[in-house]
């Protein structure tokens, strides 16, 4: 049997430093944008007493329900004894802490209060979702620490399955936490609904294999390095199933809500007249993030072509983002309804309308550096870790790798 | 070693002595300050109290916005200033409402009601349930408000709020009333002018305001009280809570909608 040899990212070349310095100056650039939204006050976002949550939450949740998708890879090959997973554990719980962090990033410096950073690690109201999400979030970074440690060490390697469990279960958690903070608001129309919790677990499974598979072609190639075709035909078709697995829940959540009359009024604003949320419905999560990579997954016509793979991860990342784009700005913009029976028709606050929402240079710029601080963690830690084997050639036949 | 003539004669012990008194008083003085000044305050509150409001839609008036411009005025919403170059549009969505008038008419019937919307201060809110930190919280009176020293800005209390009731103070503070000290980056909303009763009053700046304008549309008093006001009159005519589907049990009970 070969032996699976594991080397750090080396690159002298400017490639890497290149790459480096790049996502570097974004999140400096999004570190400006948020000092500029933290010393004007939001006035300067696009968010309101309507909109409370913008799109840098868009871009915290999508990265926060990415990370624990990542380590899906990991789990698989070390809790569910998949053998072409496995050389790619370490790789995948590094990924799932670089995405971790890059949302919280972001989550954090969109705060009203930012610098009271310790009062909220520090005073727990353990009746909200939020507290015990803060929980779950430095818990994931221990876990997921201790078991790519327990991955690379041959010391404590007896620990890999136990830490495996764990760290499976946590992420389960995670994203039931991360859900369940729209699941648990009752006024909205939108939310109170208990199957967010599982739809984000399943979306965090599409999102985090598709950053997976991209970052992981992009760091074989930075490197020089060669994947097998077999690995990503394996890596392929799991992304096409958690892919339909996130249309079919999408259509579950609807089909419910547009059982309850009560609902009507909000599943018609989001399938039918909701204009900007409406498109990105239909256009960019179902179309763009759904279908479209279905077909270059699935079609035999892209079957050994790894530009279709790429494309198609791409395009799911993009559906996601809408879908979550979607779920948090398009359930905010629908009004509550106070007066059931009863149309709004004076109100100097919005009540009955549709709240607008367009959003700053300075809230996108965040955003973007939120990304930029993953990908900079990933690229550091691949480069002074041996999280990446030196090659991803298929197994011989007959030999498990 | 040199004989240090240049150094002030002073008694080492008495100066230390002295400075650990004044160091004290300083610490001490403000405290006893506050404690005087506050007075009846110091008692904290009770839940054998309950604060609350009723409000007759009936009477309240189709334009009147008296209870939105008084309670401006009392919590210094009216000294918050507009950023230059703001839309009017922006303007409404950011500022902070504490209070808002509100006509609605009934699609069925066409129906319509003037009233006013503001935190109804439920037993069960969910504003409180979500805050992580806490800060949003509600007192042993009933009165729900937020921590200003807690407060993260998180926001997740506006959107837990069934009634829109919260703001978020979107820009500078530059004035502000000492009665209703406020935050950039901080979460508020209506306290039932907790300053007030914590000063023995029994009455709200929009409630004075309304019975000013001769409309009396709100009631304002103590719900656990068999005796008071607003008891009798929850008890001898139909009311409703806003969404009260949600049994929130609100402290603002609406009559006539």
């Amino acid at each position: 049997m070969l032996k699976m040899k594991y080397r750090e990212l080396y690159c002298s070349s400017p490639r890497y430093w290149g790459g480096l310095a790049s996502l570097v100056f974004i999140i400096l650039i999004g570190l400006g944008a948020a000092f500029h939204m933290e010393h004007s006050g939001h006035y300067v976002t696009g968010m309101s007493n309507q909109i409370v949550w913008g799109l840098p939450h868009v871009f915290a949740i999508f990265l926060i329900v990415a990370a624990s998708g990542a380590l899906n890879v990991a789990s698989i090959g070390s809790v569910f004894g998949g053998p072409m997973y496995k050389p790619l554990g370490r790789f995948s719980g590094l990924l799932a802490i670089g995405l971790l962090a890059g949302g919280l990033v972001v989550l954090l410096l969109d705060l009203g209060r930012p610098d009271r950073l310790i009062v909220a690690m520090t005073t727990y109201n353990f009746k909200s979702i939020f507290a015990w999400n803060i929980i779950l979030y430095t818990g994931f970074f221990t876990i997921v620490g201790l078991y790519i440690w327990a991955m690379m060490d041959r010391k404590i390697a007896h620990l890999k399955r136990p830490i495996g469990f764990a760290a499976f279960f946590w992420r389960l958690a995670l994203t039931t936490g991360t859900g369940s903070i729209f699941g648990f608001l009752v006024a909205r129309e939108a939310y109170d609904a208990a199957i967010m919790a599982p739809m984000f677990i399943i979306m965090s499974f599409s999102y985090g294999l598709a950053f997976f598979i991209i970052t992981l072609m992009a760091a074989y190639w930075w490197a020089g390095r060669t994947i097998g075709d077999l690995r990503l035909a394996k890596l392929k078709n799991l992304l096409g199933v958690f892919v339909g697995a996130v249309l079919y829940f999408a259509l579950v959540y609807h089909l419910t809500n547009l059982y309850v009359t009560q609902h009507h009024g909000v599943e018609r604003f989001i399938l039918l007249d909701g204009g900007i949320y409406t498109s990105m419905f239909w256009i960019g999560q179902v179309l763009v993030g759904g279908i479209i990579p279905l077909f270059l997954l699935y079609s035999p016509a892209f079957t050994h072509s790894r530009f279709a793979i790429a494309v198609a991860s791409l395009l799911v990342l993009i559906g996601g983002f809408f879908q979550v784009y979607v779920i948090v700005i398009g359930g905010q913009a629908f009004p509550m309804s106070l007066f059931p029976g009863k149309e709004v028709v004076e109100s100097t606050f919005f009540d009955g309308v549709v709240a607008a929402y367009t959003p700053t240079a300075a809230e996108a710029l965040l955003g973007i550096a939120g990304v930029a601080v993953s990908m900079t963690l990933v690229a550091i830690g691949a480069r002074m870790l041996r999280v990446l084997p030196e090659t991803l050639e298929d197994p011989q036949e007959g030999e498990a790798a | 070693m040199s004989n240090r003539d240049d150094q002030p004669d002073m008694n080492r012990r008495a100066f230390l002595g002295q400075t650990a008194l004044a160091a004290g008083a300083a610490t001490v003085a403000p405290g006893v300050l506050l404690a005087v000044a506050n007075g009846e305050a110091d008692e904290g509150v009770t839940s054998d109290v309950r604060w609350g409001m009723l409000i007759d839609t009936n009477k309240c008036a189709d334009g009147c916005t008296a209870c939105v411009e008084a309670c401006d005025k009392e919590n210094g919403i009216d000294l918050i200033q507009r950023p230059q170059g703001q839309s009017d549009e922006m303007w409404n969505a950011q500022r902070p409402q504490w209070i808002r008038k509100l006509k609605v008419r009934d699609t069925q019937t066409g129906a319509v009601s003037n009233l006013p919307m503001m935190c109804q201060h439920c037993e069960h809110p969910p504003c409180v349930d979500v805050c992580p930190t806490g800060a949003s919280f509600k007192r042993a009176d009933g009165i729900v408000m937020v921590d200003r020293h807690t407060c993260i800005g998180c926001r997740y209390c506006m959107m837990a709020c069934p009634y829109k009731a919260r703001s978020f103070i979107h820009q500078d503070v530059v004035r502000q009333r000492t009665n209703a000290p406020r935050g950039k980056g901080c979460v508020e909303s209506c306290n039932l002018c907790a300053h007030r009763i914590d000063a023995g009053q029994e009455s709200t700046a929009c409630q004075e305001a309304c019975s000013a304008e001769g409309h009396k549309a709100i009631l304002f008093g103590d719900l656990k009280d068999p005796q008071s006001e607003i008891a009798q009159a929850l008890k001898a005519h139909e009311s409703r809570q806003i969404r009260g589907d949600l049994e929130l049990n609100t402290g603002v009970r609406y009559s006539n909608i």
